[in-house]
């Protein structure tokens, strides 16, 4: 192998990679998707599915695992369509309560030692049960700055390209460059060490649930922005399709390994792989089927590069 | 051991404590019902939670997402075969325990093979169960043999048939889990993996077994839950995933693996349905109901937590 194509940028380029061969595919299949319009579309729902995606990756990234997030999207969505439409002081303070929330049920994870899987699945009840009190049948209105963000059209390139764009190196330089990041991601990486160092696990598993709150938050936002209504379970998916986004992306499930850039790219590819299907005129009831499939394809791919890894 | 240090006593104090509230709302007799209610409804809880309860006890990580997908698609190919056919119920339970265990062989297959997490390996696969389920019968519900309705809705007096069975099942694991080389070996798995090499148990063996008697398990619960309810549905399996989790760790089952109690089971089992029983007849809207589910979940397990 040559010397630029070590494993090591293989790894970092699988994601990338994947995205290219999708949206080749896509183009190949449908050539009119290659315009301005027709990215907006096919990407339209990027935006929340990355923002989920990288909520998601922050818990990842402390070893932690997060099965309510889709129905936490889906609360914020409807406090977006209803309170921060009628009320706006009453929807901010909702939706800070919100991430105060995440905050604490970290908080709690850390100092009862509790299984996150099992807190998160308890929690996503209570989420779906907060969401069915404030939005009983589907409603309720977009904010009218969200839905004139979310509605952009920036001269040139889309504006879910450029949000993307944005998220993931905001994300990238917080979390993979900044002197925070690197105690944040030492946490997952070696939680004692870290402790022994003086830092505060606590307070970092805190922080990241927080910051997991935060970004569950701007997903249902940005949801109601493209939706202008919401449901109680309109998010219902975003928990699997972060997860499966997160590692497409090269997230880890252990040691702090994540990647928000690739995190982006893994949701964006998912987010295509639906249109890629529809667009090959595949038989519905094979859509959910092959998606999981795609992910078991990808995570053979990154298999196979580790073990030329290990012979070399 | 004292009775109050068993892992199992919570479940039970809260399964009675529950009971004892909706006696005195409703009176003795309804709450007599209620429980053979419980009884049926934990039957089918316990089933894929005892599968569960192995997987999870093999040690951090090790969870089988599939349970559900694994029941829909055993109970569709299986109701369809059968059509309601009487001479059919034998090949018909019999298919159903040829799929748990292609389903468990596939899962474990990904799992070493791909070298992913048991989470995201048994997540993925459950996506092609779910699309193969769909694709076989497009959803659409076929009733089962009158006979196999009758035993899973069948009752000696108000006690269940099936939960008489499942019964039977439980005190058969409870002995293969703390007597048997093959339940020792999970057990010494879920303390420590290494040691359990090293000491000779044959670790990898034992996983593959684990997770195919899971999956076994759980397509036998879709075979009976179908004849329980009137044929088999494309979301009949969706509340077995948070089902068979919390049972199992509400149970007091070690979630870090290494620990496990089939007790503590059937506490759960009749706990999670008592406690959705109670909240029905407190009145509460749906929200509300769904708030004090998650909330019991949440608070049962961080009561039962370790401090760090």
């Amino acid at each position: 192998m040559s010397r630029f194509l070590t494993v090591n940028t293989m790894r970092t380029l699988l994601p990338a990679l994947s995205l290219a061969a999708i949206l080749a595919a896509i183009f190949y299949l449908q050539p009119r998707t290659m315009s301005y319009f027709g990215l907006n579309l096919l990407l339209n729902l990027a935006i929340p599915i990355a923002l989920a995606t990288i909520a998601q990756m922050f818990i990842l990234c402390v070893n932690d695992l997060d099965l309510s997030l889709g129905a936490f999207v889906s609360l914020t969505a409807c406090i977006t369509a209803t309170w921060l439409y009628d009320t706006p002081v009453l929807g901010v303070l909702a939706l800070a309560g919100c991430v105060l929330a995440y905050a604490a049920l970290g908080a709690l994870i850390h100092l009862r030692n509790l299984p996150s899987i099992v807190v998160t699945l308890g929690m996503s009840f209570v989420w779906v049960g907060v969401a069915v009190l404030i939005l009983p049948t589907p409603g309720g209105k977009a904010p009218e700055w969200i839905r004139a963000l979310m509605t952009l059209k920036p001269a040139l390139i889309p504006f879910p390209i450029i949000a993307a764009v944005v998220i993931a190196i905001i994300v990238h330089f917080g979390l993979m460059k900044s002197a925070a990041g690197v105690v944040l991601r030492g946490a997952g990486g070696n939680p004692l060490s870290v402790e022994r160092a003086g830092w505060s696990l606590l307070r970092i598993k805190v922080t990241m649930y927080a910051l997991s709150g935060f970004f569950g938050v701007l997903s249902g936002m940005a949801l109601v922005g493209l939706t202008t209504s919401a449901d109680a379970n309109i998010a219902e998916r975003y928990t699997l399709l972060s997860i499966a986004g997160a590692i497409l992306g090269g997230s880890q499930f252990v040691g702090g390994r994540v990647s928000p850039i690739g995190a982006v790219i893994g949701a964006v590819t998912l987010l295509l792989t639906g249109s890629f299907l529809s667009f090959l005129r595949l038989n519905p009831d094979w859509q959910i089927g092959a998606q999981g499939a795609i992910l078991i394809l990808v995570l053979a791919l990154r298999v196979l590069i580790d073990r030329s890894d290990k012979r070399s | 051991m004292r009775l109050i240090e068993k892992p199992w006593i919570w479940a039970w104090v809260g399964t009675i404590s529950i009971w004892l509230v909706i006696a005195s709302l409703s009176g003795v007799s309804a709450g007599t019902e209620v429980l053979t209610a419980a009884a049926s409804f934990g039957t089918f809880f316990v089933l894929v939670a005892i599968g569960q309860m192995l997987v999870i006890t093999l040690g951090p990580g090790n969870v089988d997402l599939s349970i559900p997908a694994c029941m829909t698609l055993a109970s569709t190919v299986a109701m369809k075969v059968m059509n309601g056919s009487e001479a059919m119920l034998i090949p018909g339970f019999l298919i159903v325990v040829a799929i748990g265990l292609a389903i468990g062989t596939l899962n474990f297959a990904l799992i070493i093979l791909l070298r992913i997490p048991p989470i995201i390996a048994t997540l993925s696969s459950s996506f092609l169960y779910l699309s193969t389920a769909i694709w076989y019968n497009r959803g659409l519900r076929v009733k089962p043999p009158e006979a196999l309705a009758d035993f899973a809705t069948g009752k000696i007096g108000v006690v269940p048939l099936l939960a008489i069975a499942v019964l039977v099942l439980t005190v058969i694991m409870h002995f293969v889990l703390h007597r048997t080389y093959f339940g020792r070996s999970i057990l010494a798995i879920g303390q420590n993996p290494k040691a359990a090499h090293l000491a000779g148990v044959p670790v990898e063996r034992t996983r593959f077994m684990t997770y195919v008697l899971c999956a076994v398990l759980a397509a036998i619960c879709g075979y009976f839950l179908a004849g329980f309810s009137g044929g088999a549905a494309l979301n009949m399996g969706e509340e077995y995933l948070l089902m068979s989790i919390a049972v199992v760790v509400i149970g007091g089952t070690s979630v870090a693996g290494g620990f496990a109690n089939l007790p503590g089971l059937w506490g759960a089992a009749l706990f999670m349905f008592l406690l959705v029983t109670m909240l029905n007849t407190l009145g509460l809207s749906a929200g509300y109901r769904l708030i004090f589910t998650g909330a019991i979940i949440v608070a049962v397990i961080a009561i039962s937590g370790k401090k760090r």
